[in-house]
């Protein structure tokens, strides 16, 4: 476990450093933390402290949170192939922001797309919780997640379709593909909260995970109130994907891979994995929010592009493996 | 201690319980036998709450257990084990035994006791740092039972303790159930294909069939029943 921990912590914080330390400015690696720490005010201080730290914070926390939240749900639903996702939050969230984008209230003052995108995510979940019933089975949560994701991915291909003018759906486009770039302190202080209460619910989940492995009725038999866990993995998974999602559009595979490729090595139990997870999260978005950054610099890559260009591959590299594993 | 009166479970048009009335006193063990698909594994379901019961009433202590869920059964006292045995494969048999310590407010000292006293009284504390998964079949069958009592149920439900243990196990087994009334002041209730076991341990016995209860009574009451050499037996 330590010996997994340890280098994960260091890498996330050798990617933090780094991410500080890439953009179009070239700055130097003493100049930059100089302004960053010192702030004489100046633009390098300026470029530090407003563009590069908010960028390089969110990252890390929505990295993290998606990690997080992967590592949750895959324990919950005993699944590995279970993501974030799944309960429908990102799609409700997405509805939000191209309905802020269409309405034009995005453009008339700066969180007006993250707050939209928040109350989709919000209305989203409700809609889950209230179609899974207080005390069905995981199955029937998946259900409602996939009704709920059905139905807001058909409402915005309805707002594309739509939209006014071309220009207009393609920015909606590029927002659903997910980036950290022009990001403020402002979209930092929007999604903390939420994201500190969501993983406070999910990072607490562990050992009634790691009772659900054998099964609801062997784990409600021991006193893990099953629908309290639900309630809590749902609202935590809520708060950190919608919050992230609401600042950075939809970033897929992150929640679905770190944990998948983590497990083998903290073992199989799932409440060791969730703070693995996290830092994982963070590191692989991170390093995809530098990459962005440094393949195309001119081009403005999207950095959910970039995550499920990485994310699909080793997906098959783990499904190989299995494969070999099996015969 | 435990009362059930005109129990019924249907599963779409199957009874598969039919009105079972029935009482455990306090400190003893009932012993249910029953064929295959009598309803036994479905009668200790809804005790614990796993199935919701479809009508008649469930007493533990002159409360009522029905529409409760499991866990908040379980908080009430009762604790369960599983026809087929379900341990946490990869923890230590340590951890397994903190798992339904975990909605117990104990101290540190307390559950560390608990743990240690059944763990020797099922002879697993020498392999307590050892993972579960490298028990026998038997073994994983004493833990299951060692994880259930550390959290001092008042009943405990046993389904089928005995399948698939060898003759040396089953007999520690029997040992540790005889003795599990008297030294914690729990009732049992212990659902067994194992006659010998159930005639040496019950103070009372139930004999089930299709969803019903076909004889009641002490050993000897039980083995001479008429309905039960027939429909049990086949003597
Ligand atoms: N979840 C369920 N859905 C439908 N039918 C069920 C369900 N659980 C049990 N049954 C049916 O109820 C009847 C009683 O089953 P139960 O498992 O209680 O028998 P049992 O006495 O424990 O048998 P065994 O000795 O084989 O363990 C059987 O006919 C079974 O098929
Ligand atoms: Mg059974």
């Amino acid at each position: 476990m330590i010996r997994v921990m340890i280098p994960l912590a260091l890498a996330v914080l050798a990617l933090f450093a780094a991410s500080l330390l890439t953009g179009p400015a070239g700055i130097g690696v003493r100049d930059g933390l100089a302004a960053l720490v010192a702030g004489d005010g100046g633009p390098l201080t300026l470029i530090m402290r407003e563009i590069r730290l908010p960028r390089a914070i969110l990252a890390l926390m929505i990295g993290g949170s998606l990690g997080l939240a992967g590592a949750a749900m895959q324990g919950y639903l005993r699944n590995p192939l279970a993501e974030p996702g799944l309960i429908g939050v990102s799609g409700s969230a997405a509805l939000g922001a191209v309905l802020a984008l269409q309405t034009g209230l995005a453009a008339s003052f700066a969180l007006g797309l993250p707050l939209m995108a928040l109350a989709g995510a919000l209305i989203g979940v409700m809609l889950v919780m209230l179609l899974a019933g207080p005390r069905g089975a995981s199955l029937t949560l998946i259900l409602a997640g996939i009704a709920v994701s059905a139905l807001a991915g058909a409402l915005v291909s309805l707002v594309l379709n739509l939209s006014p003018n071309p220009f207009a759906a393609s920015e909606m486009m590029f927002w659903m593909m997910g980036s950290l770039a022009d990001r403020s302190m402002l979209h930092v202080w929007l999604a903390a909260p939420l994201m500190a209460l969501g993983a406070g619910l999910l990072l607490t989940l562990g050992r009634g995970l790691d009772a659900l492995t054998l099964g609801e009725d062997a784990a409600e038999a021991m006193g893990v109130p099953l629908s309290r866990l639900r309630l809590q993995l749902v609202i935590g998974t809520a708060c950190v994907v919608g919050a992230g999602t609401a600042v950075a559009g939809a970033i897929g595979f992150v929640g679905l891979v770190v944990p998948h490729i983590l497990r083998p090595l903290v073992g199989a139990r799932p409440s060791r994995l969730l703070w693995a997870s996290t830092l994982g999260g963070a590191a692989m978005l991170l390093a995809a929010d530098i990459a962005v950054r440094l393949i195309l610099p001119e081009r403005d890559l999207k950095l959910g592009v970039v995550t499920a260009l990485v994310g699909a591959p080793l997906f098959l590299h783990l499904i190989l493996k299995l494969r070999k594993e099996r015969i | 201690m435990l009362r059930i009166e005109g129990l019924r479970k249907n599963f779409g048009g199957l009874k598969a319980l039919d009105g079972l009335d029935f009482e455990v006193p306090p400190r003893s063990i009932l012993g249910v036998l029953g064929m295959n698909g009598s309803g036994k594994t479905t009668m200790l379901n809804c005790i614990n709450g796993v199935y919701i019961a479809s009508s008649g009433s469930i007493q533990l202590d002159g409360k009522e257990l029905t529409g409760l869920k499991p866990a908040q059964i379980f908080d009430r006292g009762v604790g369960r084990t599983f026809q087929v045995p379900r341990v946490f494969s990869r923890m230590t048999l340590w951890d397994n035994l903190a798992v339904p310590l975990l909605s117990r407010s104990m101290t540190r000292a307390e559950r560390d006791e608990i743990r240690a006293t059944w763990l020797k009284k099922v002879h697993l504390f020498d392999l307590r740092h050892n993972y579960a998964e490298e028990l026998s079949g038997g073994q994983q069958k004493l833990l299951e039972l060692a994880r259930i009592m550390v959290s001092r149920p008042k009943l405990v439900l046993l389904d089928e303790p005995f399948a698939g243990v060898n003759p040396t196990l089953s007999r520690l087994l029997i040992d540790v159930i005889r003795d599990m009334p008297g030294e914690t002041g729990c009732s049992v209730v212990l659902v067994s294909h194992d006659l010998t076991s159930i005639y040496e341990l019950s103070h009372d016995i139930i004999v089930m069939h299709e969803g019903r209860i076909l004889a009641r009574g002490d050993a000897e009451t039980v083995q001479s029943n008429p309905d039960v050499v027939e429909a049990y037996l086949g003597a």
